[in-house]
Order: structure tokens, then C-alpha cells, then sequence
């Protein structure tokens, strides 16, 4: 038996070629995108500026809610596709917490980490009620997650009066912006806590082990003393764990909420990461580190055609557009038809 | 082409990443006749039919169909069904949502529109001529299995076919049921259809078979006339040697003394389940080898699932070692070291996907805890250590459990179980699918647990693999317990007799 110390996995060369193509692209096409310079801003911190620095910051919202995302997909073989809505409100509710019965006040009415930690059992709450649906009413994730899609943005609405709360205190801009003396933008931040934390969790739990063997097979798992129906219950509060930090960082950057453009479409963002990560989309194994990297590698690409000065409303066709080109490619009938032109050409050249 | 021959194949090769599976295999099936494709687990057989229906592509080699000249290119299932090829696998490939007629006709039906009644009224004329109990409009998942397996038949067999393929059609059909599946092969073998019937029951092979072609490690061993070949020397070619295992076990002595005393390792009163079996007793003392047995659907499998609590427990009561234990779960089960292997080894076994490695770990690691996970080189040194106890032949550890061949995922699947170092460990059809080589490893197996302490509950269809490793037999019929066998009344005409009723029932007495 052949024991491989180092385990590359292969799954993590589909969006490492997608990210390389991207790369080459914008090399050709304008290498000054690759530019990175450090400045200050308004209030006079020092940071760092560019394209990438953008793809870090933005690629970050996506990476954390891809964690939650595939999680779920492994467990259930469905998407949540409520995580935009869901985020209307848990970022209405970290305002609400914040800002009390005024709209503007003039300081917090309540630390920021009780309005996090309000957030999170919010969005878990809500994360359970998809989670619920899904295992033990056993209705389809996409179609359970639809009922919270549609009424997820009203609910942040109703929970601050439909008003539009504005924080002016000046702390509660660096969880979207900078940290006073850090140059690198705090979602980045907040985003390799949340995977190291995933991935010490991988380890010590046997949480992967359980999602993904569910996944595949829930009848043989339950067999075997798992109980599917919480794991995958568990998957979706992880979930909304992931929506409850991604809210934070949203309502962050803007001080403010707008109900029904607050991450808007990030849902299928975040599914798309997950497949550009090469994982299939009906459940069973996972790589989180490829699903990371794919959420990434969606923002590398939002950013390029941003750059190309593709306008705001044309941008999601160009985006389709690619983001077909990359998962057909990484389909296992294109892939299988690829190996075999792989071993024709390699076959040849051993002839010649 | 040789005279007669409808199916020729010269020098067929394929490989997987690590696997020769077939080795340069020459094949012949003529006219009229019925041929079986033996070997072990791994010998290739499922492969070869695979290339022949077009499942797999060969790598290289030629396939002859008659009536074609030059060799034929069979590139998908669908362009082996337009060269008269059909085939019935193993596993029912239908969908069980649809109508049998639905089953029969899908994928045939020319141009968009659909006549409904004819369809049913031809559908209903097939089946009345083979004699299959079922209608045209009834779901196909109300049948039960053997008449879906019948009906798998019929749709292939109205393909009009010049060769049929049975994979294993037996498997999960009862003494009468085969008997008609037989008489539909010799109404076709006289129509001169081509049969190449895949199957482990020797008794079958000799009762319907002309020729059989033996195959080994993916090499061509022989194809012999049935009268040339006698049983020993097919199970001999077939393994590869001679019958010394298969002796060994036979003469075992089964040392049953009789300990009043004892307090039983699992005791049941009264348990039932929602699974439709009548509430049962049940016990099993330390280091016993005992089983239940019935025809198919007598509720023999149930009846374990309700000890292991598989299926939901409605009712009775259940003590291990003499105390008290409430079982409502899988989990609860192990807790109280109580093993199950199921009988269904696609649906509740393997978690396909995972590795070989991961499948072995994993009952082990839930009952471990969650928050507990063995360390990656644990897991590895787990499966290397398993995987060369139970000889399981898989390229490597991390190898997806789905790509092994039938016995050594049940190997694997067993592997689990044992990892999990049971007191009581319940098989449930663990030889059903599975070459004569792997059965007798693992009767001889269960042997030796035994003899080691652990009582075994073996739960088999074939009764002489019963006799021969089980001390005492619980008797079902119509998910009912109807009588016990042990010592000296274990025969298989006390088995038959206790199972039909001949007298009525009156106690325990039906035994004698």
C-alpha cells in the first residue's frame, strides 16, 4: 500500500487554473492591474491600494459564506439560496442593537461585539429554520431556502421600522474597512480566521468525515450510528454562522443598510465558488480549501471586468459567460474526453 | 466466425489505474444455447460485460456479432441494444416510480407522442406469455423484487434479442421463481437467443447451463461442455486450486453444550418493529453462531434490524447480558457492542465516494465521539492492517470504495464492523454476490470469532452455508418465528419441513 505523505489534491488544480488564466489575462491585457501601492485614507491610515488589494477585500465576503456553503451542499446536496436575504438581517439586526430606538444617535447604544454576538444567534436561528425544513421536513434546499429568499430582505426591513439607520461612530468602520495601522484591508483579516478555524475544526472534529459520508450516503451513514438529519441541520446553522460574519462586514463598509441591495445575488457568488472549487454541486466530498480559493478567484474575476469597464448591469452576462466556460470544463465528461486527448497527443509524441 | 456463433470476442483487454482487468479474453457464444461466465470476485466477469454492452471501452481486442462483418463497434449501452444485445443486471436498473409497461417500453417508444393503450395492452400481452404476476399500469415499486427482476427480463427479452446477458438474476429470487425465470430461458434458448448467464449457484449452472467459460484474475481459464466439467473441478478452476478449504470447513465440528445457566449475551422478548413482523424472542449466548432462516420475505432480515434498531422498535423488551438496555437507535446498538452488516450492500453499506480507508473507520470513529477523530496515520495503519487481515484487493487505501469489486467491498464493509471489536455481530447476507473463494473466508471467518468469544448472528439464503457454520436456526415464516432447529435436528429437510408447516402448528412440535 502506497502511503503518500504530501496529498496534493487534484480538486485544487481546477480553480488554480481558472485563477492562472485569469492572471495571464490581465498580465496581456494591462499589467499595471497588478500594481499594489500604499497610500492613506480619509482619516489618514496608512493602506494598501490596487486591484489585488479590491480582490482580497470583496473575494473575502464570499470566501467566508463558501466555507458555510459547502458545508451545506456536502450534507444536504442542495444551496441555501437565502444567504443574501438572510444577510438584510442579521446586518439589520447588528444596527438595531447598535442604535436603539434613534436612527442616528450619536454613540453606540451597545458594544459592537454584544451586536455581533446578537447577529450570530439571529442568523443561526434562521439558518436552523432552513436546517429544520431541509433534514427532518425533508423539503429540497433550494426550494426550502426559497421561503427565506423571499421574505429574508422584508424581515430586515420590519426589524428597524423599514427605517435606514446610520452609525456615525467610527470604530464600526474597521470591521469593512482598515484597522488604524494595519495597510491590509480587516475582511481579509476576518476571513483567514474564519478558515483557519474551519480547518482547525476539520481537524478535530470529525465534522468533514460525517457531512461528507451523509452526504453520499445518508441511509448507510445512519447505519452506521451518524444521525443525517442533524448533520445536516448542523450544516446549515454552521451556515448562518458564516452569514452573521459576512453581515458584519457588509453593514460595516457602509455604516448603513440599504434592505433590498445589501448583497445582493452573493448567494449564487458563493454556490459558484463552491463548484469552481470542483465540488459537486450534489453533495458528498468536499475540498474547503478549493472552495476558498474559488470564491476568490469569482472575485478576481468581477474585478477584471469592473477594470475592463464592463458597466454595472452587463457585468452578470459577462459573468455567466466565463463562469460556464470554467465549470463545463471542469464537468467529469469534458474532463475524462480531455485525458484521453492528453494521452493521444503524449501517445504520439512516445511514437515520434 | 465459428459456425453457429452469435457473439464472438478475440483478445478482449482493459484496464483501470492499477488493475488489469481482463487479459487478452476470447469468447464464444453460439446460437441457442445457454453459457455461463464463472470466476470469483475480481476474475473480470463483470467487466466483460460491461465491454459487451458498452458500458466500458475496451482497450483492445475485437468483438464478432453475426450477421456483421468485420468487428463490431459497440461504443455505448445503446449500440449494443440496436446489435441485439440486451441485458438484466444484478441491481434493478428501472425506475420504480413508473409503470411496469412505462418500464418496459421506455426509451423505445418512437417520435414524441405515445399510444397509450397499446402500450399497456402489449405490455400486458408480454407479461401474460412469460407469466409474470403483474399488470401493465401498477407501479413498478409495489412488485416486489423478483417480479421486478422478471419485468427487467421481459423488457429485454421483447428487444428482440439475439444475445441476452442475465447478470446475476437469481440473486434475489426465491426456489419458485427461479424455476419460471428457467423455464423463460429455455423457451428463448429455443428460439435460438444466446444466453450468457452470470450467476455464483453452482446447482443453477448444471440445471439450465450447455457451456461454461471459467475466468481468473481477468485471464481466460476455459470454456468446457457441461458434462466434461463436474462440480469439484469447476469450483477447483475457478479458485485456482484444489478443494482442500472447502473440506476444512465442512468437517468442523460444532461443539453446542448445552449451559443452562449461562446468561445469554442478547436477549429478546416480545421485540417488534414497524417493519411488519410479529413480535419475536430471541437470544444468543457468548461465542454462538446461530441464524435465522425462511424464504425471502419471511422476515428474516428484519428481525436483526430490530435488534440492532435499524428499523423503528415499537414494542418488547431487550437485555444484554442480563440487564435492561433500551436500543431506538443505530447508535445505541454499537454502544451496547452490537455490530450489523446489512444486507443491502449498495444501499446501506458502502458510502460509495469515500475511500476504502474511510469506510473502514468509519462505525469506529462514530462510536469514538465527535469530537475525537483519529489521527490521518492511525486511520492509514487501521486500513493497511485490515486490508491485509481480510485480503481485501483494492489498488490502494485511498481508493473510492465504489471502484472494488462486490466481495471486496463487503470485505471492507465487514473490516468496519470488525474494527469496531463487537460482542455480537450480526451478518446479514454477507456471502450474497460473492464467489465461492470469499464465502468460504468468511464462513471461515465467522468460525473463528466464534471461537474467540464473539457470538454471530449468520444470516444466509443458501441453507448448506447455514448448516454448515450455524450451531442452532431460528425458523421464520410469514414474518413469523415458527419454529427452532438445533443439534442434531439441523437438516435441510427438518429446514424445508419446519418452513413449509407441513402439520399444523402446535407449539414447538412442528419441529420433529
Amino acid at each position: 500500500m502506497s502511503k503518500k505523505k504530501f496529498n496534493f489534491d487534484k480538486q485544487l488544480l481546477i480553480p488554480i487554473a481558472a485563477l492562472v488564466a485569469l492572471v495571464l489575462f490581465n498580465l496581456i491585457v494591462d499589467p499595471s492591474f497588478f500594481k499594489v501601492t500604499l497610500g492613506t485614507n480619509s482619516s489618514g491610515n496608512p493602506v494598501l491600494n490596487g486591484y489585488l488589494i479590491t480582490i482580497l477585500d470583496y473575494g473575502s465576503e464570499l470566501a467566508i459564506l463558501a466555507i458555510g456553503m459547502t458545508l451545506v451542499t456536502a450534507a444536504s446536496g442542495g444551496q441555501d439560496i437565502s444567504v443574501g436575504a438572510a444577510i438584510a438581517i442579521s446586518g439589520s439586526v447588528i444596527l438595531k442593537v447598535l442604535c436603539g430606538s434613534n436612527t442616528r444617535p450619536e454613540t453606540l447604544q451597545a458594544p459592537i461585539i454584544v451586536a455581533f454576538l446578537v447577529a450570530c444567534v439571529v442568523s443561526m436561528l434562521f439558518g436552523a429554520f432552513n436546517g429544520v425544513l431541509v433534514a427532518y421536513f425533508k423539503i429540497q434546499p433550494m426550494v426550502a431556502t426559497l421561503i427565506l429568499f423571499t421574505a429574508g430582505r422584508s424581515i430586515g426591513a420590519w426589524i428597524n421600522n423599514n427605517e435606514l439607520p446610520v452609525i456615525s461612530d467610527e470604530s464600526f468602520t474597521y470591521f469593512g474597512g482598515y484597522i488604524p495601522g494595519i495597510p491590509i484591508p480587516t475582511p481579509f483579516l476576518i476571513a483567514a480566521v474564519c478558515v483557519i478555524v474551519i480547518m482547525l475544526v476539520l481537524k478535530f472534529t470529525t465534522l468533514g468525515l460525517y457531512t461528507q459520508s451523509v452526504g453520499i450516503n445518508g441511509s448507510s451513514s445512519r447505519l452506521n450510528g451518524i444521525n443525517p438529519e442533524f448533520v445536516k441541520f448542523l450544516t446549515f446553522v454552521i451556515l448562518g454562522l458564516c452569514v452573521a460574519v459576512t453581515g458584519l462586514i457588509k453593514v460595516s463598509r457602509l455604516s448603513t443598510i440599504n434592505y433590498s441591495v445589501i448583497a445582493k445575488d452573493i448567494e449564487m457568488d458563493a454556490i459558484l465558488a463552491v463548484a469552481l472549487g470542483g465540488n459537486s454541486l450534489g453533495g458528498g466530498k468536499f475540498n474547503m480549501m478549493a472552495s476558498v480559493l474559488g470564491a476568490y478567484v469569482i472575485q478576481f474575476l468581477t474585478t477584471t471586468l469592473y477594470k475592463m469597464e464592463v458597466s454595472a448591469s452587463a457585468l452578470p452576462a459577462y459573468k455567466a459567460i466565463v463562469v460556464i466556460l470554467l465549470v463545463v470544463l471542469s464537468t467529469p465528461v469534458v474532463r475524462k474526453k480531455l485525458d484521453k486527448l492528453k494521452r493521444k497527443l503524449f501517445a504520439k509524441k512516445e511514437v515520434a | 466466425m465459428k459456425e453457429k456463433a452469435v457473439l464472438e470476442l478475440h483478445g478482449i483487454v482493459k484496464s483501470f489505474p492499477g488493475v488489469r482487468a481482463l487479459q487478452s479474453v476470447d469468447f464464444t457464444l453460439r446460437e441457442g444455447e445457454i453459457h455461463a461466465l464463472m470466476g470469483e470476485n475480481g476474475a473480470g466477469k463483470s467487466t466483460l460485460i460491461k465491454v459487451i454492452t458498452g458500458v466500458y471501452e475496451k482497450d483492445g481486442g475485437e468483438i464478432l456479432l453475426k450477421g456483421i462483418d468485420g468487428p463490431a463497434s459497440i461504443h455505448s449501452p445503446q449500440d449494443a441494444q440496436n446489435s441485439g444485445i440486451s441485458t438484466v443486471y444484478q441491481e434493478i436498473t428501472l425506475c420504480p416510480n413508473l409503470s411496469v409497461a412505462e418500464n418496459m417500453f421506455i426509451g423505445r417508444t418512437k417520435g414524441l407522442a405515445t399510444n397509450w393503450r397499446k402500450m399497456n395492452q402489449d405490455a400486458d400481452k408480454i407479461l401474460k406469455s412469460l407469466d409474470i404476476p403483474a399488470k401493465a399500469t401498477q407501479q413498478l415499486g409495489t412488485c416486489s423484487l423478483a417480479v421486478q427482476q422478471m419485468v427487467a427480463i421481459a423488457r429485454a427479452v421483447d428487444m428482440e434479442c439475439k444475445v441476452l446477458i442475465l447478470d446475476e438474476p437469481t440473486s434475489s429470487l426465491d426456489d419458485s421463481e427461479v424455476k419460471k425465470l428457467f423455464g423463460l430461458m429455455r423457451d428463448l434458448k429455443a428460439k435460438g437467443v444466446g444466453i450468457i448467464f452470470v450467476t455464483h449457484f453452482l446447482d443453477q449452472v448444471y440445471e439450465v447451463c450447455d457451456r461454461i467459460t471459467v475466468l481468473r484474475d481477468g485471464k481466460l481459464v476455459g470454456e468446457y461442455e457441461i458434462k466434461d466439467l463436474p462440480r469439484v473441478q469447476l469450483v477447483s478452476k475457478m479458485l485456482g486450486k484444489e478443494l482442500d478449504d472447502l473440506s476444512d470447513i465442512k468437517g468442523e465440528p460444532k461443539e453446542e453444550e448445552e449451559n443452562a445457566n449461562e446468561v445469554p449475551v442478547l436477549e429478546a422478548h416480545q421485540l417488534q418493529s414497524n417493519a411488519g413482523i410479529k413480535p419475536f424472542d430471541f437470544y444468543i449466548k457468548k461465542g454462538e453462531v446461530n441464524g435465522f432462516t425462511g424464504l425471502l420475505g419471511s422476515g428474516r432480515s428484519e428481525c436483526v434490524r430490530a435488534i440492532f434498531g435499524a428499523d423503528h422498535v415499537i414494542g418488547g423488551s431487550v437485555k444484554k447480558n442480563g440487564k435492561d438496555v433500551k436500543i431506538r437507535k443505530p447508535l445505541d446498538a454499537m454502544k451496547n457492542g452490537i455490530a450489523y452488516l446489512p444486507e443491502d450492500r449498495k444501499i446501506d453499506g458502502i458510502v460509495g465516494d469515500l475511500s476504502v480507508r474511510e469506510n473502514i473507520i468509519l462505525a469506529a470513529q462514530v462510536l469514538r465521539g465527535f469530537f475525537r477523530p483519529f489521527s490521518k496515520a492511525k486511520t492509514y495503519e487501521i486500513a493497511d492492517e485490515y486490508i491485509k487481515l481480510l485480503n481485501i484487493k483494492t489498488a490502494s487505501a485511498d481508493t473510492p470504495i465504489k471502484s472494488l469489486s462486490g466481495g471486496n467491498q463487503q470485505k471492507v464493509i465487514l473490516a468496519r464492523w470488525l474494527l469496531m471489536h463487537p460482542e455480537y455481530l450480526i451478518l446479514d447476507e454477507p456471502t450474497r454476490g460473492i464467489d465461492v473463494g470469499t464465502k468460504v473466508e468468511i464462513q471461515k471467518l465467522v468460525l473463528k470469532l466464534a471461537g474467540e468469544g464473539m457470538s454471530v448472528t449468520f444470516i444466509s439464503s443458501e441453507t448448506d452455508e447455514m448448516l454448515r457454520t450455524c450451531s442452532r436456526l431460528v425458523v421464520m415464516r410469514d414474518r413469523k418465528v415458527v419454529g427452532e432447529l438445533k443439534g442434531d435436528e439441523l437438516s435441510q429437510s427438518n429446514i424445508m419441513k419446519t418452513i413449509a408447516g407441513h402439520e399444523e402448528e402446535k407449539g414447538g412440535e412442528s419441529v420433529e
